[in-house]
C-alpha cells in the first residue's frame, strides 16, 4: 500500500511470483514442476509491457496471473499480484470474478476459437460490461459500435449482429480487442493476438490495437514470441526463458543493445546467409499450366500454375493462407489430381493420380509437414519411423537397417540414444528432425516442405533451416519450400514463386523476385513483414499500395 | 430460415419415409417367415381341409406375397390395420385407446425425467470430480444398472404394499378423473424415470464437459462469469445437439420399450397389448404394433436430427 501511494501511476506490481503445476508423466508418480520462478514486474498506468520468450517461457502463465487465472490445474503458489493497490491473490474466487472482465480483460491468440459460436458478436462483446453493471445495454452497445469504428471494422453498426463464423479471422481479432476495451478496463492482457494471422492481416490488426491502446490510455501486457512485433507496440520489453527473467528494459535497449546472450540470440535469429544458386540448364521437375479444384467446385484453387525445380536447389512458394500453396504440393504429389496441365519428372509426365504412380515415383517425392507430431505414429519408436522407408522402398532389414537408421540420426544431429524413443518424448524441434530423417531415408530427389518451421520457436526453426541447407549440400536434394514467412524464404531459397489467390504472381530467382520494381501484391507481402525497428509499423502502413485480402 | 437448412430438413424427412417403408417390408417378411398357418390357427386343429381352403381364399392367403404386402400397407396407410385373429376385433380401434394410454404415461415420465436429467447433468459438470458429481453419477448409474422389473417391484413393495400411498396396479379406464389417473400412473412413471434418467444425465455431462475445454469457455471465465453461468450460457448451447439426440432416443424408449413396466403394473398400454398377442400368435396385431413402434422411433430420431441442424448457427446463418 505504501508503495502505491509513493507511486500513484503504478497499476500492476507483481512480486516474486511463483507458479507451479502437477504433471503426470506416464509410468511415474505425479510430480510438481515450477513454471514461473520468482518473477517480479511492475507496470505503470497506460503503459505497454511486452512479455517475450519461446514456448514454455511462462509468458502466458504470468499474463493470466494478473487475472488470478491458471490454465488447466496451474497454481499460483507464491508471491503477490498487486493490482490497483491491493493483492488480488487474497481476494479469493469472488474477488477474481469481480476484477475479471472489469479491471483486467483478455485478448486470446485465436479469436476464432475464443468467440462462442452459438452467440452473436454483440452479445459477447457487451457481456462483461453488463455483468459487472458498469453500463446499461444501450450504452454498452453504443460504446461497442464506437470501438468497432475505431478498430476500422467494416459495417461497424451491423457487424455485431453477425455470428463468429460469418466474420474473417483478422476481423474477429479486432472484435475481440473491442470486447476487451468495452468494459473500459485498466489493463488488457494480449496473448499472441496476431500470431495466428497472415502477415498481411497482422499489420492491420497490430496497427488497430496500437491506436486503440494509445487513445483509451489502457495499460497492456503484450505477450508474443515475435520480437519484431512487440517492438512496435511496447514501451518496455521483458525477456523470459524457462519461467525465469532474462532481461527487462526499454524497447530500444532490448532490440538495439541487448545485454544478455539469450536476448541477443533472439534478436539476431533470422539471419542465415544463403548464397543463391543459379538455376541449372534442365529442371528435373516441371509443373506446366496446372489448374486444380476441390471436389466438383467451380472455384479453382490453382489457376494455370507453372514452376520448375532444379536438382539440388530450393524453390520457395510464398503466399498467405488460401493462396493455393499447399494445394500446389498436393497436385505435385498426386494427392489432388489436377484438372488441367501436367507435372513432368525427369523428362516424362507423372501420372495425375497418386494411385497410378509406381513405387519408384513415390520414393522420389517425399513430404515434411508443419505439424510434426501428428505426422508420426505415436505408437512407433523413432527407429521404426525412420526405418520404415528403408524397408518399404529398398527392402533393407535387420542389422543393415539399424546401421542406416543410426547414420540418419547422426545426419539430423540426434544421437543413437533416440532410436527407442517415442514421438511424445521428443521436443518440437526433435520431432521435425525425425520427420526430415524419415523423408531422407527414401533418398528422394525432391522433398516438399510444407510450413515446416511455422509451428516452431524462432531459435529452433533456425536450427532446422540450417540443417536443411546442410543436408541439401550433402545429398543434393531439392526442396519445394512452402511458407508464409518471408524471412525464412530469404534464408533458404534459390528461386521464389509468389502466389496470390491460386495464381503465381511473381516467379524467378531469389534476387530477381526480391528486388524492385515490385508488383502490388509482392510489395504488400514484403512491406508487411515486421522489422525489428521502432516506428516500422507507422512507416509500413503509410507506404502500402493495396489492402490485404484478409479484410 | 434459408434454403440450405430447408434442403437438409427435407432430406432427413425423405430419408425417414424411405426407412419406414424398408422397415414395413422387414416386418411383413418377418411375420411371413414365422412357422404356422393363419387359417389353421383361426379354425383350430379340428378344421376340415375344405374349410381351411375356403378360409385361405377368403383371407387372400393364396395371393403372392407382394400383393398381400401392398394390400396390408395400403390398409395401414388409410388407417385400416386389419382385424385381430384372436378376438376378431378391429385392430385400429383397440390400439387407439392403448396408444393414448402409452403416450400419456410416456409424456409424464418424460416431463419429469428430461429436465431432471439435464439439470443433474449441469450440476455434475459444475462440481465435476467433486463429491456432488460422484454422488449424482453413482446414483444414476445404479438406477440404470438395476433391471426395470426390479425397480418396479421395489417401488411397489414400498409405496403400494408397505406405505400404501400409490396403487400397485395401474388400472385406468375411459372417463377416469385426471387426478385419479395421475395417481394410478405415478409408480410406473417413477420406474420409467429412474430407468432413463442416468443415460440422459451422463450424456449431458459428457457433452458439456467436451466443450468445457474450448477457448470460448475460458473467455467466459475471464469475463468474470460465475461457474454455473459459464456452463449454462456458454457450454450448454454448444452441447445441445448430442443432448437432444440422447433425449429423443430415451423418449422413443419410453414409448416402445415400456413392455416390462406395463406388464408389472398391469397398465393397459401398447406393450401389454403386444405381449398378449405375441403369445396368441396374432400376426396382424404384431405387424400393426411393430409398424407403429417403428414409426414412433423413426420420427423421434428425425426430430432429433432436425433439432441438431437448427441448433447449429453455421447452418442457420450461412455466410
Amino acid at each position: 500500500m505504501a508503495d502505491s501511494k509513493a507511486n500513484p501511476g503504478l497499476l500492476l506490481d507483481i512480486r516474486n511470483l511463483r507458479i507451479e503445476a502437477t504433471v503426470f508423466p506416464p509410468g511415474e508418480p505425479p510430480k510438481n514442476i515450477v513454471l514461473v520462478h520468482d518473477v517480479s514486474l511492475t507496470l505503470q498506468k497506460g503503459k505497454v509491457l511486452g512479455l517475450i520468450g519461446e514456448s514454455g517461457a511462462g509468458k502466458s502463465t504470468i499474463g493470466l496471473s494478473s487475472m488470478g487465472y491458471g490454465r488447466g490445474g496451474v497454481r499460483i503458489t507464491g508471491g503477490e499480484v498487486i493490482l490497483n493497490g491491493r493483492d488480488i491473490l487474497k481476494g479469493g474466487k469472488d474477488g477474481f470474478r469481480k476484477l475479471r472482465g472489469r479491471e483486467v480483460c483478455y485478448v486470446a491468440q485465436s479469436a476464432a476459437a475464443a468467440f462462442n459460436p452459438a452467440h452473436r458478436l454483440m452479445d459477447q462483446v457487451v457481456e462483461a460490461t453488463l455483468l459487472h453493471g458498469t453500463a446499461t445495454r444501450a450504452e454498452a452497445e453504443k460504446r461497442a459500435v464506437a470501438l468497432f469504428k475505431k478498430l476500422s471494422l467494416p459495417n461497424p453498426e451491423t457487424i455485431g449482429e453477425r455470428f463468429p463464423h460469418q466474420v474473417s479471422g483478422g476481423q474477429l481479432q479486432r472484435v475481440m480487442t473491442a470486447m476487451a476495451l468495452c468494459s473500459e478496463p485498466d489493463l488488457i492482457v494480449f496473448d499472441e493476438p496476431t500470431t495466428a494471422l497472415d502477415v498481411t492481416t497482422q499489420i492491420d490488426v497490430l496497427a488497430a490495437i496500437k491506436d486503440a491502446i494509445r487513445d483509451t490510455h489502457v495499460a497492456a501486457l503484450y505477450i508474443t514470441h515475435d520480437l519484431a512485433v512487440v517492438a512496435q507496440v511496447s514501451d518496455e520489453i521483458m525477456v523470459l526463458r524457462h519461467g525465469r527473467l532474462v532481461e527487462w528494459g526499454g524497447t530500444r535497449q532490448i532490440i538495439k543493445e541487448p545485454r544478455q546472450e539469450y536476448t541477443n540470440a533472439l534478436v539476431s535469429v533470422h539471419e542465415i546467409e544463403h548464397a543463391e544458386q543459379k538455376p541449372g540448364t534442365t529442371p528435373f521437375l516441371s509443373v506446366k499450366n496446372v489448374t486444380a479444384a476441390y471436389g466438383r467446385s467451380h472455384i479453382k484453387v490453382l489457376k494455370n500454375v507453372s514452376v520448375d525445380i532444379y536438382p539440388g536447389q530450393t524453390l520457395a512458394v510464398v503466399g498467405e493462407s488460401g493462396s493455393g500453396k499447399s494445394t500446389l504440393a498436393r497436385a505435385i504429389t498426386g494427392l489432388l489430381p489436377p484438372e488441367e496441365g501436367t507435372v513432368t519428372f525427369d523428362g516424362r509426365p507423372l501420372a495425375n493420380r497418386l494411385a497410378d504412380r509406381p513405387k519408384e515415383d513415390l520414393r522420389q517425392l517425399q513430404m515434411i509437414y508443419q505439424m510434426a507430431d501428428v505426422a508420426m505414429n505415436p505408437r512407433q519408436t523413432v527407429g521404426t519411423i525412420i526405418g520404415r522407408p528403408l524397408e518399404f522402398y529398398f527392402g533393407i532389414r535387420g542389422r543393415e537397417r539399424n546401421r542406416r537408421v543410426a547414420e540418419l540420426l547422426d545426419k539430423i544431429e540426434m544421437g543413437k540414444g533416440f532410436v527407442d524413443r517415442y514421438p511424445a518424448e521428443l521436443s518440437g524441434g526433435q520431432k521435425q528432425r525425425v520427420c526430415i530423417a524419415r523423408s531422407l531415408a527414401a533418398k528422394p530427389k525432391l522433398i516438399i516442405c510444407d510450413e515446416v518451421t511455422s509451428a516452431l520457436d524462432p531459435l529452433v526453426a533456425h536450427g532446422i533451416l540450417e540443417l536443411l541447407l546442410e543436408l541439401q549440400k550433402e545429398e543434393n536434394v531439392a526442396y519445394l519450400f512452402i511458407t508464409h514467412d518471408l524471412a525464412t524464404v530469404k534464408s533458404i531459397a534459390d528461386s521464389i514463386a509468389v502466389m496470390y489467390r491460386g495464381e503465381v504472381v511473381r516467379y524467378g530467382s531469389k534476387s530477381q523476385v526480391l528486388s524492385p520494381p515490385f508488383d502490388a501484391y509482392t510489395d504488400l507481402l514484403l512491406s508487411s513483414v515486421p522489422e525489428m525497428e521502432i516506428g516500422w509499423l507507422e512507416k509500413a502502413i503509410k507506404g502500402r499500395r493495396m489492402a490485404s485480402a484478409g479484410n | 430460415m434459408s434454403s440450405p437448412i430447408l434442403k437438409l430438413i427435407a432430406q432427413r424427412v425423405a430419408l425417414g419415409i424411405v426407412l419406414l417403408l424398408a422397415v414395413s417390408v422387414l416386418i411383413f417378411a418377418g411375420t411371413q417367415i414365422l412357422p404356422g398357418d393363419v387359417a389353421q390357427a383361426i379354425l383350430g386343429q379340428s378344421a376340415t381341409p375344405e374349410s381351411l381352403a375356403n378360409l385361405r381364399e377368403q383371407l387372400g392367403l393364396n395371393d403372392p406375397a407382394y400383393v398381400r404386402y401392398f394390400h396390408w400397407l395400403g390398409g395401414a396407410l388409410t388407417g385400416d390395420l386389419g382385424t385381430a385373429m384372436s378376438s376378431g376385433q378391429d385392430i385400429a380401434t383397440s390400439i387407439k385407446g392403448r396408444l393414448w394410454n402409452t403416450l400419456f404415461l410416456a409424456f409424464w415420465a418424460a416431463i419429469v425425467a428430461v429436465p431432471l436429467a439435464i439439470i443433474l447433468g449441469l450440476i455434475a459438470v459444475r462440481y465435476r470430480n467433486g463429491w456432488v458429481d460422484k454422488l449424482i453419477s453413482g446414483l444414476a448409474l445404479a438406477s440404470t444398472s438395476f433391471p426395470e422389473f426390479f425397480i418396479g417391484y421395489v417401488l411397489v413393495y414400498f409405496f403400494a404394499v408397505k406405505w400404501q400411498i400409490f396403487p400397485g396396479i395401474s388400472t385406468v379406464y375411459d372417463g377416469m378423473p385426471f387426478l385419479e389417473r395421475m395417481q394410478a400412473i405415478t409408480l410406473p412413471a417413477a420406474a420409467l424415470t429412474l430407468v432413463v434418467l442416468a443415460h440422459m444425465m451422463r450424456m449431458t455431462r459428457a457433452a458439456i464437459l467436451n466443450v468445457m475445454q474450448s477457448a470460448y469457455v475460458e473467455t467466459a471465465e475471464l469475463k468474470g462469469l460465475s461457474a454455473f453461468n459459464v456452463i449454462r450460457k456458454h457450454a450448454f448451447p454448444n452441447a445441445i445437439a448430442p443432448i437432444i439426440n440422447v433425449v429423443m432416443l430415451n423418449l422413443a424408449y419410453l414409448i416402445v420399450g415400456v413392455v416390462v413396466v406395463e406388464v408389472i403394473f398391469v397398465y393397459p398400454g401398447m406393450g401389454q397389448y403386444l405381449v398378449d398377442h405375441v403369445t396368441k400368435r396374432d400376426v396382424p396385431v404384431v405387424q400393426a404394433v411393430g409398424l407403429i413402434f417403428a414409426a414412433v422411433y423413426i420420427s423421434l430420431n428425425i426430430i432429433a436430427d432436425i433439432a441438431a441442424i437448427v441448433a447449429n448457427p453455421r447452418l442457420r446463418h450461412p455466410k
